[in-house]
This record gives C-alpha cells, structure tokens and sequence, in this order.
C-alpha cells in the first residue's frame, strides 16, 4: 500500500476495530450483560480505541514523514498567522545566511583551495632577506644573478624557476591598435615546474631562454581570445612587441592566471636582461619558486639556498646584495595580501549573522510566551514535551529555511559581486558557487535554527509549564526568568554589536585617512596620463627630448591648459622604484646602513604646475638637458634623513647605472609627496627628465593642470600626442583624485563592507531592544497601572522602564568595548593614521550605541507612562 | 505502581518479541479474526498471557506490512457479519519455522545460565 492510500487504509483500521469491538460487546451480551453494561465490559477489554489506532498507524512505515508534514503545515499556519514577523524575520536571516555563504565561498576559493598546479602543496617561493632593512615584511626581490647560482649550487629542490613583472607594446603587424600590456618574463623550466602544458604550441626552451635568445612569446588566453580571436593558427607567427618582430611558440591554458590574471603575455626571463644584468647580484627584481624534494623539509632546502647566498653576499660586500634567504608556501605568498581582510570580513558576517540568531531567538521566546498558556494547556492534555519542543524548532526551521534559500539567491549574486568589485584579488577567477558551498549554507540554516530555535523551545516548554496556567488569571510583574533571558541575549547581541562597530569604525577611518592623504601636491584640477615611447625608435637622447619638449610645447598652447608637465610617476599612484646611492660629502657608515631613496625623472616645470614647493636652492631648468644632465633635486624628506642639519644644495650624490657611478650635484631641495598613501613618506630624488637618456626617460606621465574639467581635457591631449606619433598608445588617463580612489579603493571597500554590516547589526540590536521593552511593557501594564493608581508620577514610571532597557545596553557596550580591546589586534595590518585603542573611535561607538538604545527604549517607556491605569487594571 | 505489580502476578504481557511469533503459530490452524487471535492466545494459556488491543492491532499490520499475513474481509461463519481475517502467507510460514527455532536457543540458552545443575544431570 502506497502512502496515499492512507486515507483508504485509515478507514479500514476504524472498520476493523469497530467490528472487533462489536464482536466483544456482542460476546459478553451473550454472557448476560445487560446491552450498557456489555457496552462498557467491552470497551474496558478493548482500551482506548483511539490509542490503538495510533499505535497501529505508527507501524506504518511513513508516519515520521506524515508527522513533518504535520509540523511543518502547523508550523507554516502559525507564520502566517503573523506575516510581518516572518517577513522581517526571513529577510534577517535571509541577509546572515547570505553574507555569510559569501564570504566563505570567497574564503575556501581564495585562501583554502590548493592552487591549480601539481602538488601544488609542494610548491615555495624563495626571497631574500637583508639583514638591517627594517622597512618592509622582510621578503625581497630576488636579483637574476643569486637566483642563477642557487639554482647551479644547490640540490635541496627538485626545481627552481624564475619569473618577473615585465611590460610591454603589442602592436599590430597588419597596423591594428597599438595596445600596451602587462607581460611577465619566465624561465623556460617554470612551466613544466608549475605542471603546466600550453593549450596550443610549446613553452620556452632553454635556448630561448638567454638574454640574446630568439625573440619568442607565450600569449595567455585572455590575450589569445581578445586580440588574435582565438585563432589556434597565430602559433608559430610572429607578433610585434615594442616594435620588433617575436614568434608566437604557444598559448597558455585559459585557467593559467598566475601570478596575475592582468598579465597578457610571458618572454623568456633571460631575454628581459641584457647579457650584462644577467649576472647582477644587486639588482632585485624577481620572484624564485622552487618545488620541494620528497622527504627534505623547507628548512633543509631553504637553509641551503641561505649558505650559498651568504657567500655571495660576503663576495659583493660593497653592493646591496642580501645575506639570507627566507622562503614561505606559495599560496601564502599569492594571497598574503587579502588574507586579513578577507577574514575580518568573515568575522564580521559571522557576527553579523550571530546578531540575526539572537534576535530571532528573543522574537521567538516573545511569541512563546505570548503562547504560553496553550501550549501548557498542550501539556497539561498529555501533549509529549518533545512534541512540543519538536513543533517549535519546526516553525524556526521553516523560518531558517526559507531565510536560506533567499539567502543562497542573495549569496550568488553578491558572491560574483564581491569577486568581480575587489581590485586585485588573487585567484578571483576561482571564485564560484559549488556543492560545497551549498552545504554551507544548508548546515547554516540548520545550526541557525538550533541555534535560535532551541532555546525558546526548551525554555517554553520547561519544567514551570504549569505555571503557565495558573498565572493566568492575573499575572502582575510578568515572568522574571523569560525577562531575564531576554535580556541576557539582547547583552550578547550589543556587545557583538558594539565589536563591529568599532572595527567598522576603525577601517572607515583608516580608508579616510587614505583617502584625505596630502599628497603633498596639488589634486584638484589635474589630469594624468601615461604613455612610453618604443626605445626601437626612440633609441638616442635627441629623439626623447625632441619629442618630450615638443609635446610639452603643444600641451601648453592647448585652451584651458594652465600647466603641463612630465614626471616618471605621480604621487599617490603607488610604491616607486628606489636605489642606492652614497653622498660624497657624507659618506654611508658602513655598508649595512646604505642609502636607499625613489628616483624620478621630472621636467623643469612639474613643481610648479603641481604646486611642490622648493624649499632650498632652485629645480631644473631648460639648462639641465642632453649631456649636461648631472643635476638632481631633492625632496625634504631626502634632506632631513641622510644630511641632518646640513644644506643639500651643493652637495653630490652618487648613483650606479649599469654598474657605473655617476656624480650628480643637488641643485635644491623641494617638499615632500607621497607615493604610496599606505606607506610613511619615502625620501626622493629627481633627475631632469631632459636628460633623454632612453631608457630611463622614455616612460612619462604627463601632468595637466587645466582651468575646467580636468576629464574634458583628456582627449584634446590624446590628439596632440598623436599628433606626433599617431602609433603611441596612451593609458591610464586618471584625475588625481581617481588615482587616489584606485589606490585606496580595497581599503574603501572592506571599510564600506565592514561598515554596513555592522550598521545593520545595530539595526537589529536596536530592533531586538525595542522588541524586548515593549514586550516587557504590556507584560508590565498591570503592574505598572497599579504603581501610577497608588500615586506614582508618570517622570518615575518613564525612568523605570528606560533604565530596565537602558541596563542591558550598557552592559552589553561595556562587555563590548572590552572584547574590542582583543579584536581590533588582529586587524592592527589594515589600519593607517589610527591604532587598534583609538580613542575617538571608542568613544564615538559608545556615544552611537547609547543614543541608539536610548531612542530604541524611550518609545516603550513614554508609551509605559502614558498608561491609563484604570484601562491597565481593567484589561484581564 | 503497587496495584500494576500485583496484577503481574497473575498475569503476564507477552514478552517483547513473541508476539509476532504467536500470532503465526495461531493462524498456522487458520485463518483468524483479530479477536479470535488475542482471545486464542489468552485461552491456551488459561489466561496468562493477556494480549492488550493496543499491541495485538500494531502486530498485525506489521506483520502484514512484512508480507507474513495477509487479510481479507469475509462474513463470519457464525455471525451475520463481515470481519477482517487474517491467513498466514507461505513467507509468513518459513519465518515462524525461523522464530521458533529461534526462541528454542533463546529459551536453552536461559535455561543454561539460570538452572545449570539440572543441565548437567
């Protein structure tokens, strides 16, 4: 028999026992009973029909199935009996649930998925480390020439391979659009290292892979896709490079993203050397991954690799060359950037979603007892404790369910949101819903729903269920202990509340002292944009400076141009490359406290168009060009750090370029900017970018300084530049404050993230306040009315009940703020112009939350002191 | 508590488990109406055995949810009226054979632990 023949199965059991019945009746009439009398032996002998019936349906093998539906008909019944409260309810859990599912769809993709290359546990990126630099995490470049002899000197590793940043101009053989992109040189082994096969062609081979090697590229699907459309015949063509000829040799998997889903195209490494940096051991640049040999431990191999570089160092002591070696998992080293923010997002949803629990748990204990006296009556009737139990997890079940399910909707969508919006997160393209992450949020419904369910359910159907029924007739003072447990649960709930707040407030600082960060120059009104001129053709200082001034001359003639200028790198867009270099005057200590200062190349009129003031001396001038270019200014910065209390002007420096010195007088000192916001001030050098020396000068960004919107000035400039040379492309076209924006745009996210969720937390700790009182209040009317009847003023009866409410809050902050001291530690590496203990903050949350919770409970409390107590006595 | 004890004394419940295995031993003479069945069991044990409604119901439908029994309703033969009987399936033959034999090393296996000297002789 099928389960819906139940119906028809359940009318033979009736049919069944009824004639048994009759059968027993009819035998003790036989007996001699009168027919009331066997009426009665018979239904004695025969028990409770109706338990019998019970018992026999329980043998029938879908009853638990029959008792869900049960509940869950029951359950939904009593949801919609109040709509409003489920609705919000749903939505609450539904937006924990969802944000939760989030984040750690983002978490497993990005920080615990192993990488997608083989054993890949096995893989460890290799750094140097310098003894006395303090500056940093201790992690450095690697020079190509200490990577070379680690590779030939040591055996710890299976393998080591090579890679580094690299740029680059593809350009159309058949004069499509010149397009510049980001390109990485690879050794010829990294490939088969990572465990990685070209989807077309080959990768590198050793050959290839020297500094005067054939020119070949591996492109990588994105740049396969977009710009030879996926036409698998461009292997084994050539493409044109910065306007030289290289060989297609194969294109790389669409999944291959590593290091970074912006790199277009790989080179040889060797091949982005000349033959004479190929060796140096002081130039540092790239990144060494190294595959583990079985059964030797990184220490072992690292250790290794540390004695040979030790020796090299000790053979280079004159050069900034790195005494150890420091090694650390590859995936650590890919995501080390976004582990902390994406895990105080986590902590934050978590939190978040623990608000949405409680406050679920207090809106059900207050249905509860508003239930109270039936389901004692339940009780009292034989109804099992864990029926009822059972009936109202059912109910939060459904609540969670429902909660879940538009909360996975929510997740999906937010999820590919969060993944596409946060600037450069590694691995984002890993980043999707799966089987896993559904179970993530089907085990978040169901612990949400203990969580929150469990502890109405138990408390309402305790041990004082009788109680229920017997304070029915008048219940003056309310119940203590449900008060009690309310109000301890609106205590977690604030001071969860109140740990978010703080850590929102402390990043929304940071990101806004990022954000404000004097830059040191002018901002408004400025428009940047970059461009590099192909040193193919631009291979002499004439050509530069030729071009350089002529543009600048062109720029300036521009209407609503007030100033145009050239610098290799405007302040805020991010960290500049430094070097060594000695004062002459001033001679470095010893080698270990060397000289380390940006450099940049500026025309004459950049301080002035960006408003840097000269301090000492005077900049450049149209004097300081071609060969008689050794002239630098410095920054105050450069001033106060390396010749304390002494006049720079006057002084030289001295820098190598190509292993070979250089002097260079300090024409004067100008102020400080600041390049990368995150970081304290750098010191700096300029040199005159009229120099033209190719390849130090042949990358500029220009500087406008306009009299209307800077943006509309962009394109009238994109004319002029070709104007001269219609083949150069131009990039990053950025007013200073979307540089600004760019750079603190991840900042600005997780404090904006952040920030919202606990504002919506104090949404719901107020809402769950409000909730309590009131309920409080009407469980209170009576005795309240007495109170005001035998002469209390209504001012007494408001202070009551606002501190009744109050109480709890200012529990919850104080017990807050205290965990907060703990928490905001651990986000200590994304605050910037702020601490952990700021005090403004502290006080600026604790300030919040009371006016919060003081609006949340003056309502019920006005609304208690409004009372009429003779309405309030006569209401039972 | 005291009066269920007493009654105990007297009478029994039929112990957990043998009540499937009565039933079929009852209906291996026949076929069966419930009644019959529980006044059948009570009768040969000169009322020792009391077979309550509330489980002898239960036991029968699973029996039959087993595919040991199966019912049928017929007019009874002495009465002017239609009851439910019960026939034993040749399934349901081969498992009382199963739960006899059964309950016979269950009972041995008692008796060896609680009488072992009258074992030995």
């Amino acid at each position: 028999m099928r389960w819906w023949q139940r119906g028809k199965r359940d009318a033979d059991l009736e049919r069944e026992l009824r004639s048994d019945l009759d059968l027993e009746e009819e035998e003790q009439r036989e007996r001699g009973f009168s027919p009331e009398e066997a009426r009665y032996a018979a239904l004695r002998a025969f028990g409770n029909p109706t338990v019998i019936r019970e018992q026999t349906r329980a043998t029938w093998g879908w009853t638990w199935l029959e008792q869900f539906v049960r509940d869950v008909k029951y359950g939904a019944r009593t949801l919609l009996r109040s709509p409003g409260f489920t609705l919000i309810s749903v939505l609450v859990m539904a937006v924990g649930i969802g944000a939760t599912t989030s984040l750690f769809t983002m978490v497993r993709a990005v920080l615990l998925r192993p990488l997608p290359f083989r054993d890949s546990g096995k893989l460890v990126m290799l750094y140097e480390h310098f003894r006395h630099k303090t500056l940093g995490d201790g992690f450095n470049a690697v020079a190509p020439g200490d990577y070379r002899e680690w590779r030939s000197q040591t055996h710890g590793f299976e393998e080591m391979a090579v890679m580094r940043g690299y740029g680059g101009i593809v350009s159309g053989v058949r004069s499509e659009l010149p397009e510049v992109v980001q390109s990485a040189g690879g050794s010829a082994n990294l490939f088969p290292l990572l465990g990685v096969a070209p989807a077309f062609g080959r990768v590198f081979t050793e050959a290839e892979d020297q500094p005067n090697g054939v020119p070949v590229v591996l492109l990588t699907w994105n740049l396969f896709e977009r710009r030879f459309a996926g036409d698998p015949s461009i292997v084994g063509k050539q493409i044109h490079l910065d306007t030289s000829p290289a060989t297609v040799v194969g294109v790389l998997p669409s999944w291959f993203t590593y290091p970074d889903a912006r790199i277009q195209l790989w080179i040889p490494y060797a091949q982005t050397f000349s033959p004479a940096d190929y060796g140096m051991h002081d130039g540092h640049q790239s990144m060494v991954v190294a595959r583990l040999k079985p059964g030797v431990s990184t220490e072992a191999a690292t250790g290794e690799v540390s004695a040979v570089q030790y020796r090299i160092h000790l053979a280079n002591a004159s050069k900034p060359v790195a005494e150890d070696v420091w090694s650390r998992p590859m995936i650590d080293d890919l995501v080390r950037n976004v582990r902390t923010p994406l895990l105080v997002l986590l902590g934050a949803v978590g939190c978040m979603l623990l608000i949405a629990c409680l406050n679920l748990t207090n809106l059900l204990v207050a249905r509860a007892a508003s239930r109270r006296k039936e389901v004692a009556m339940r009780g009292a009737l034989g109804g099992s404790r864990l029926v009822l139990i059972r009936e109202q997890m059912t109910e939060c079940l459904l609540i969670c369910l429902a909660g879940g399910g538009l909360g996975s909707l929510l997740s999906l969508a937010s999820t590919y949101w969060l993944a596409a919006h946060w600037r450069n997160l590694p691995r984002a393209e890993s980043v999707h819903v799966d089987g896993w992450v559904l179970t993530f949020a089907l085990s978040l419904v169901v612990v949400t729903a203990l969580l929150a369910g469990l502890v109405p359910a138990l408390s309402s159907t305790g041990k004082g269920l009788l109680l229920g029924l017997r304070e029915s007739s008048r219940s003056v003072g309310g119940n203590a202990s449900r008060a009690r447990l309310r109000k301890t649960m609106l205590t977690a709930e604030i001071a969860l509340t109140v740990v978010l707040l703080i850590a929102a407030g402390l990043l929304f600082k940071s990101f806004l002292h990022l954000r404000m960060a004097d830059l040191g120059c002018r901002v408004d009104h400025v428009i940047t944009m970059k461009f590099g001129l192909p040193e193919v053709q631009y291979d002499t200082r004439d050509k530069v400076v030729l071009f350089h001034e002529s543009l600048l001359e062109r720029l300036r003639r521009l209407p609503g141009m007030r100033g145009a200028a050239l610098v290799s790198s405007v302040p805020g867009a991010g960290p500049v490359g430094d070097r060594t270099f000695t004062i002459q005057e001033r001679p470095a200590p010893s080698y270990s406290l060397q000289y380390v200062a940006a450099t940049l190349v500026a025309d004459p009129q950049y301080f002035s168009v960006m408003q840097i003031p000269v301090l000492r001396g005077r900049v450049f001038t149209e004097r300081e060009r071609l060969n008689n270019d050794h002239y630098v200014v410095v920054t105050r910065r450069f001033a106060d750090q390396f010749l304390p209390g002494d006049d720079p002007v006057g002084k030289h420096v001295s820098i190598s370029w190509d292993n070979k010195p250089e002097t260079y007088e300090i024409l004067g000192e100008v102020g400080d900017t600041v390049f990368d916001v995150t970081r304290p001030v750098q010191a700096a050098i300029y040199f005159p970018i009229l120099s033209g020396i190719p390849d130090r000068t042949t990358e500029a960004t220009i500087v406008a300084y306009t009299a209307g919107d800077p943006l509309a000035m962009s394109m009238p400039i994109q004319r002029q530049i070709s104007a001269l040379e219609p083949e150069l492309p131009v990039y990053n076209a950025l007013t200073m404050d979307q540089i600004l924006g760019k750079t603190t745009a991840s900042q600005g996210f997780a404090a904006n993230l952040v920030l919202a969720f606990s504002a919506l937390s104090l949404l719901l700790a107020a809402g769950g306040l409000y909730g309590v009182l009131s309920y409080l209040v009407t469980q209170r009317g009576p005795e309240i009315g007495i109170r005001l009847a035998l002469g209390a003023q209504r001012e007494q009866v408001l202070r009551l009940v606002l501190f009744d409410g109050l109480r709890p809050a200012l529990v919850g902050l104080v017990l807050g703020l205290a965990a907060s001291v703990g928490a905001t530690r651990l986000i200590r590496s994304m605050l910037y112009g702020t601490g952990p203990l700021d005090p403004a903050i502290f006080a600026a949350v604790a300030t919040t939350l009371m006016a919060v919770a003081a609006l949340a409970c003056l309502v019920p409390a006005w609304r208690a002191a409004r009372i009429d107590p003779m309405l309030a006595l006569r209401s039972e | 508590m005291s009066s269920m004890a007493k009654e105990t004394k007297q009478r029994m419940a039929v112990l957990q488990g043998t009540l499937d295995m009565l039933i079929l031993r009852t209906l291996l003479y026949g076929q069966a109406h419930g009644h019959q069945i529980g006044k059948h069991i009570q009768m040969t044990t000169n009322e020792f055995l009391q077979v309550q409604h509330g489980s002898l119901y239960p036991a029968l439908h699973r029996l039959e949810e087993k595919g040991w029994v199966t019912s049928k309703w017929e007019m009874a033969p002495d009465r002017n009226r239609e009851l439910k009987y019960y026939r034993l399936t040749s399934k349901g033959k081969k498992q009382l054979v199963v739960e006899e034999s059964q309950w016979k090393q269950m009972a041995d296996a008692v008796a060896r632990v609680m009488w072992p000297a009258a074992e030995e002789s």
